[in-house]
């Protein structure tokens, strides 16, 4: 990869760093339209796997960013497009909760973050959902992936327990085959 | 910060803070690490119930400023907390605890991916462990259900928006920036008119 084509991966992220309201996550279908389609830096299952590899892990799931760099043009590939999906978001926010919390009993900011709140709710429910969804709909995984799912909520809601114990019981059911 | 009376036991110890740019850089950095699939669910666990740096209104507050501000979102909840905390040091610092120790795993595992991809019990794990993540997800969600009580909004306006937000996201797939921009400056409306009525301007 050339410095010239470096400097563009790491201004495209640069630009969806600002478009990435919701969640790095909303931005993927973008970043595939440049990687994949336009630049051919990389293959559909490179894209995908990247993804997943990203949700496996532990850490915020915006590390897909840096695996598709990574896997695009090694560690200086993995650092232009963290770098560039972190750098104007950041400013960003700290300019902004810097701002609003000067005036965090206002009017305007008690109804801005009070106005979305329920819909912050709600984008909770559609990202479990989604997330979901692949599981619920092939009938092989149905029963295990809606029984798996139930027995988190539970332990959730019930427990104080680590979560990370769930995740490791959805690996061993996993393993087992029964998911 | 204020102490606010909560609702159900073990939820009513007083608010703490951390003492040192140490302790909430390992803070994020544990939070971050047990995060998988996904940190918000953690992040709750540990900010709001185990630690009690934040309460649960606190916590719904900040994620809403977090959601609407482009960027990842657990990334602006650190921000927003560090810097709460300890000013820019702080910001930068929760932002390094929690991102420095996952990505170096993130890209061995990178590396190892290649070669057991298609091994059955790799995808096998992978399934499960996918369907605990939306698990985490939901009940995170439904935790902080509890949270519409207090909005001025009133409690059935704000569940209704929590639904339609749902509904338009997750079941007929609009593009996120549209729900936002129309559902979102809806809901400020409303709220705008309500606090505007409980509160005549002083």
């Amino acid at each position: 990869m050339t410095g010239a084509e470096l400097l563009g991966l790491f201004g495209h992220f640069l630009l969806l760093s600002l478009l990435a309201v919701g969640g790095a996550i909303t931005t993927a279908p973008d970043m595939h339209r440049y990687m994949v389609t336009e630049q051919h830096w990389l293959t559909d299952a490179q894209f995908t796997s990247s993804i997943a590899i990203a949700q496996a892990a532990p850490g915020p799931n915006l590390l897909f960013v840096a695996v598709l760099g990574w896997n695009t043009a090694g560690p200086i590939g993995a650092f232009a497009t963290t770098a560039g999906i972190l750098l104007p978001s950041t400013v960003l926010s700290l300019w902004a909760t810097r701002w609003g919390s000067q005036r965090r009993e206002t009017r305007f900011v008690r109804s801005f973050t009070n106005g979305l709140t329920p819909l912050t709710l709600g984008l909770l429910l559609a990202t479990g959902w989604i997330l979901a969804e692949p599981y619920v709909r092939v009938a092989q995984y149905r029963w295990g992936a809606l029984g798996l799912i139930a027995i988190t909520v539970l332990v959730m809601v019930r427990t104080k327990a680590s979560p990370m114990w769930l995740v490791a019981l959805g690996a061993l059911a996993g393993v087992l085959g029964l998911v | 910060m204020t102490m606010v009376p909560t609702e159900s036991a073990g939820e009513s110890a007083p608010l703490a803070a951390p003492a040192s740019l140490r302790e909430l850089f390992f803070a994020f950095n544990r939070l971050s690490l047990q995060g998988f699939g996904g940190v918000l669910p953690v992040a709750q666990r540990e900010l709001v119930e185990r630690r009690r740096w934040l309460d649960k209104h606190q916590f719904v507050e900040m994620l809403a400023v977090s959601q609407v501000l482009p960027g990842p979102n657990v990334v602006n909840l650190a921000l927003m907390f560090g810097d709460r905390c300890f000013g820019l040091r702080g910001a930068m610092t929760a932002l390094a605890g929690m991102m420095l120790a996952p990505l170096v795993v993130v890209l061995v595992l990178t590396a190892l991916y290649g070669q057991y991809s298609q091994h059955p019990l790799v995808s096998g794990a992978l399934r499960g462990m996918g369907a605990v993540a939306a698990g985490l997800v939901i009940s995170t969600a439904l935790k902080l259900l509890a949270t519409v009580r207090r909005n001025p909004m009133g409690r059935w306006p704000a569940l209704a928006f929590a639904a339609l937000t749902f509904v338009l996201v997750a079941l007929l797939r609009w593009p996120l920036v549209w729900v936002v921009l129309g559902l979102g400056s809806l809901a400020m409306a409303v709220a705008w008119f309500r606090i505007g009525r409980a509160e005549p301007p002083r």
